[in-house]
């Protein structure tokens, strides 16, 4: 058996690595493969903790939650990232600085 | 050392070397293959908190599904979105100023997420330890416990995630149409 705290030891990193390429990459692309780095990190702590809750299975049925979740917020995500590149030529979340028109 | 654990490390090991090497890529078509590489083995790693199914979820959802999306939606719009913007801006340095705020959080959020781990012994919580006869063994069929627990227990959580789901995909069929005035 591998301790808990390996699992959470990788998860951590995992979510700093995330959270590094959410806070400092120029494309939103690399934001968005960012928000999945952490995502899945957390997805990996639930499924580490839900070993120890056998007939309730909430961590396990949690993940597969969050999975359809991330997958949904992927495919809208790439929707809106292909309009903005469509208006404003670029898909640097620093230059897109204006709403409506 | 027995083979469980060195297969757990190594799976870890090429978990963060390929997320390092995803946010260090400076071309964004090999950053996308190498997330490939980095959801794969966490699905190995799910395998080992004996979570099979969750595991085999990952490798259709994220591998079969959100890959090929995030590659298909480049592949079939301008070929110019895949010229990463870093590129251009900053000639050859691999560290520039505006990746140190970024790195200094990240860091710092590590550290304190560390010196938390410290604290407090995760494996000797009062409800792992109490978790004697309610911890999963290697041979347990976890399919039939999820598939009874989330028609009942977890049916309302289900039917919501469902319709939030086929909201995502009108949206984003709508958002994603051919000619419209923005």
């Amino acid at each position: 058996m591998i301790p808990l705290s390996h699992f959470m030891l990788v998860s951590a990193a995992l979510f700093c690595i995330g959270l590094y390429a959410v806070l400092s990459k120029r494309n939103a692309i690399m934001v968005l493969i960012g928000i999945e780095f952490m995502l899945n990190a957390a997805i990996l702590n639930f499924v580490a903790f839900s070993r120890h809750d056998k007939f309730a299975a909430s961590g396990q049925v949690f993940a597969l939650f969050a999975i359809v979740l991330a997958a949904a917020a992927v495919a809208v995500a790439l929707a809106i990232i292909l309009n903005v590149y469509k208006y404003y030529k670029t898909i640097d979340p620093t230059e897109i600085d204006q709403l409506g028109d | 050392m027995n083979i469980e654990q060195i297969v757990f490390y190594f799976l870890s090991a090429v978990v963060l070397v390929s997320a390092l090497l995803v946010v260090a890529m400076k071309n964004l078509v090999r950053s996308i293959f190498l997330f490939f590489l980095t959801l794969f083995s966490m699905a190995g790693l799910f395998v080992f908190a004996l979570a099979d199914f969750v595991a085999i979820t990952q490798v259709v959802v994220y591998v079969g599904g959100v890959l090929v999306l995030m590659i298909f939606a480049f592949l079939l719009s301008n070929r110019d979105i895949l010229n990463n913007p870093d590129a251009v801006k900053i000639n050859g340095k691999f560290l520039t100023a505006h990746h140190l705020p970024g790195l200094v959080v990240s860091f710092l959020f590590f550290t304190a997420l560390m010196f938390a781990f410290s604290q407090f012994q995760v494996d000797e919580l009062e409800w792992i330890a109490a978790s004697e006869g309610n911890t999963l063994s290697p041979s347990d069929n976890t399919i039939e416990l999820l598939g009874i627990n989330i028609m009942t227990r977890y049916l309302l959580p289900f039917e919501t995630i469902s319709v939030l789901l086929m909201l995502a995909l009108i949206g984003a069929a709508h958002l994603a149409r051919k000619e419209r005035k923005i």
